[in-house]
């Protein structure tokens, strides 16, 4: 992992001292609310519904065990004992005090952690591949470009006041697990035709009101020139992108409105002048970021581990979660491992004070001290081996955290919602509780197969509907929450964005309309290897209307 | 209105002119870009400084050629959210050369000083003549750099490799493997 130096901590205590005394100036009325906000947003604030909201940087989705200690202790001190895990791979508490935030963001600092740009309308802290450095189909590691573009974007004087927020994501995998193509800039590592390892630059993808799938404005950048490139993006975008418009001034919308091959020629010839001046990247310093990412000192282990094959067959329940839970490692004889945070009952991605402190043991005890978080709001241990799954399962079962689900239809990504969300039409958690109680069963799950549904309690799409197999959309009517469902979209490799079913269905009837889905995919499928998705891509939305419509308009439910 | 200069306050010397009204004679004046383009054969003639006032969507670009005749250059930040002035600057100062004062003024906060001070903003309008020592301030609130822009502050990247430079030869400070790295 990444350690800060004396630089970094240096900066980071600045940053709290400077915060800590714009806290003082709004506290006594020197800042009023309107110039306070912006200044606590990119300090990862929000003024919520019942109270404020720190959001808290986890870059690219790294943490190690010391720091979630740290999180388990703010969770309990200055939260109601609990964080949320969001679809950034940070972490959330929703019931910090405004005086107590500095003392937060000491503590924060005491383990290398901040709540730097995790809101605003800046260049929002980078996310990356969450099994960055551990998975087979790596070009490259990702979490060094990653780690690189945070320093960059930290604080940067040019772009703290964008015309709307700004996410960046990397991969360096040949499958896409960080969404870059719904990134305001994804970036994708490849190889070129001689063997070397640069970036495919995709701009302008994105949720929200008007959801885009990014497109490729550069299909092979060196690597020494990411910061520059980056930079033209942005300057670009600073003068043109829309500030008329909430809803338009985000750069998706400038890249649909220049089209995508002259928004490439703007930030060609911008690039251009730039790009050999003081942010070409040497390599004494791309070789300084890399070696905190060395491999941990892996022992040498058989593929195949004869204690766990043996703990399998005798225990079905255990041979199920190793089918859902675990992934395949680089290193012979290791595994990654996934903690499922979507319990039957719970609020997808929330973890205890508890649950923390067990798994930051689990990661000092089974994988290196080091966990990740993920976009689907879990938690990974990344270097898990073979031969520890089984002891490391029943300690994650006694705490509620081995769920079977991963990649499942119970695995939801699904916003905080009307709960606690200011923005929200709806709620998101109720909804997400409902279809884990009716599909609480694992067998059934792992015979649908691989599915995934988000939640979104309003058009923000924090919750990702649009990319979600099955999509849900809280919407207002009249006062009543109503829930809009999508089928088809897709966050991989083949990215789609979902198609509007038809009519909205009211909260009782969100889990009836969700089964009666997967019956129509079950029923079509022809065979257990078609996955949801690509049946749904064969057979389209109509018999899925069919089943959930009927023919008689009169029995459709009241919202349009 | 205060002038925020190099670190003092001071006088303005210069006097904007709305389009339309008169210039008085031998002033130094601000016009706006407008203006500029329209009655640049005229302003040229004209004996006494000329500043330029840019609104936040007008590109600077457009004076490329000219700027040498300007004395001052104004960008005004309509609200602070509005970020586009320190674009401006940095193409004024980095890819222009402009030498002259580059001065910001409309909605200028004491917490949005050191991003235009980094930008090559090198004066700013403040409305409270007694909040000065606050703007002052916030340009001692950081010692560290994290990218190049448009001032001379040194960046944590030429600080490392100027660290590295001083310890060649010693042993390397990052240990190898992150079980190692990660005792605090």
């Amino acid at each position: 992992m990444y350690r800060y130096d004396e630089f970094d901590a240096t900066f980071v205590a600045e940053r709290v001292k400077q915060f800590r005394g714009q806290v003082a100036r709004r506290l006594a009325g020197e800042l009023t609310e309107d110039e306070f906000r912006p200044l606590r947003l990119q300090n990862g604030l929000y003024l919520q519904l019942h109270a404020y909201m720190l959001r808290i940087a986890i870059p690219y989705g790294s943490l190690s065990s010391k720091q979630l200690r740290k999180l388990a202790f703010i969770a309990r001190r200055y939260d109601k004992g609990f964080g949320h895990f969001t679809t950034r791979q940070n972490i959330q508490f929703n019931w910090p005090h405004l005086d107590e935030i500095p003392d937060i963001l000491d503590h924060l600092a005491s383990v290398e952690m901040h709540a730097i740009q995790t809101s605003g309308n800046c260049i929002r802290d980078v996310t990356a591949d969450h099994f960055a450095g551990v998975a087979p189909d790596e070009v490259e590691d990702p979490r060094i470009w990653a780690e690189i573009i945070r320093q960059w974007s930290t604080l940067h004087p040019e772009f703290a006041f964008l015309p709307r927020k700004f996410k960046i994501a990397v991969t360096g995998a040949s499958h896409d697990r960080a969404a870059v193509k719904f990134h305001d800039i994804g970036l994708k590592m490849v190889r070129s035709e001689t063997g070397e390892v640069g970036f495919e630059v995709i701009v302008g993808g994105g949720m929200g009101r008007t959801p885009a799938i990014g497109p490729t404005i550069r299909a092979f950048l060196p690597k020494q020139h990411l910061l520059s490139y980056l930079e033209a993006v942005l300057r670009v975008y600073n003068l043109l992108g829309r500030r008329d418009n909430l809803y338009k001034a985000r750069i998706k919308i400038l890249v649909a409105a220049t089209g995508t091959q002259e928004f490439a020629r703007l930030v060609e010839e911008e690039w251009a002048r730039i790009k050999d001046g003081a942010l070409a990247l040497p390599a004494d310093e791309i070789d300084r970021i890399q070696r905190y990412f060395a491999p941990p000192q892996y022992e040498h282990l058989p593929a195949i581990s004869p204690e766990l094959e043996a703990a399998k067959l005798g225990n079905p329940e255990f041979a199920r979660w190793l089918r859902t839970n675990t992934h395949p490692h680089k290193v012979d004889g290791y595994s990654i491992v996934t903690v499922s945070l979507k319990p039957e009952g719970g609020a997808p991605g929330d973890a205890s004070a508890d649950q923390m402190d067990l798994v930051a043991d689990l990661a000092d005890e089974y994988s290196f001290k080091e966990l990740r978080v993920t976009h689907h709001q879990n938690l990974v241990l990344p270097n898990v081996r073979k031969q520890d799954l089984h002891a490391l399962w029943q300690r994650l079962a006694a705490v509620r955290l081995a769920q079977p689900n991963v990649g499942f239809l119970t695995d939801i990504i699904a916003c905080p919602g009307l709960d606690y969300c200011n923005l929200a039409n709806a709620r998101s958690i109720p909804i997400a509780q409902r279809i884990q109680r009716r599909f609480n069963d694992f067998r059934r799950l792992e015979e649908i197969g691989d599915l995934r549904l988000n939640i979104s309690g309003c058009i923000n799409a924090c919750g990702h509907h649009h990319a979600g197999n099955i999509g849900i959309l809280g919407v207002d009517k009249q006062g009543e929450e109503f829930y809009q469902i999508t089928l088809g979209g897709s966050s991989r490799d083949d990215s789609s964005i979902g198609k509007i079913v038809g009519p909205a269905f009211a909260i009782d009837q969100v889990a009836d309309a969700v089964e009666t889905i997967v019956n129509v995919y079950l029923e079509k499928r022809t065979s257990r290897d078609e996955r949801f998705l690509e049946t749904y891509r064969r057979i389209g939305l109509d018999p899925f209307k069919e089943k959930l419509y009927g023919n008689s308009q009169a029995r459709r439910p009241a919202a349009e | 209105m205060a002038i925020l200069r190099h670190g003092a306050l001071q006088p303005n010397d210069w006097l904007t002119v709305a389009d339309g009204e008169a210039l008085p004679e031998g002033k130094p004046v601000v016009v706006t870009l407008d203006r500029w383009l329209k009655e640049r054969d005229t302003l040229i003639g004209r004996n006494a400084p000329l500043g330029l006032k840019f609104r936040s969507d007008q590109s600077p670009v457009a004076v490329a050629d000219d700027l040498d005749r300007f004395g001052l250059i104004v960008l005004e930040f309509p609200k602070f959210t509005d970020g586009r002035g320190y674009s401006q600057a940095r193409i004024l100062r980095q890819r222009l050369g402009y030498k002259g004062e580059l001065r910001a003024t409309g909605n200028v906060l004491r917490d949005q000083y050191l991003f235009m001070d980094r930008c090559g903003i090198d004066s700013i309008e403040i409305a409270d003549e007694a909040k000065v020592g606050g703007y002052l301030d916030s340009l001692g609130e950081f010692s560290i750099w994290y990218q190049p822009a448009a001032d001379q502050r040194p960046t944590t990247l030429s600080r490392r490799h100027a660290k590295r430079q001083d310890n060649a030869g010693a042993s390397p400070v990052v240990r190898e493997s992150v079980a190692a790295s990660w005792a605090y």
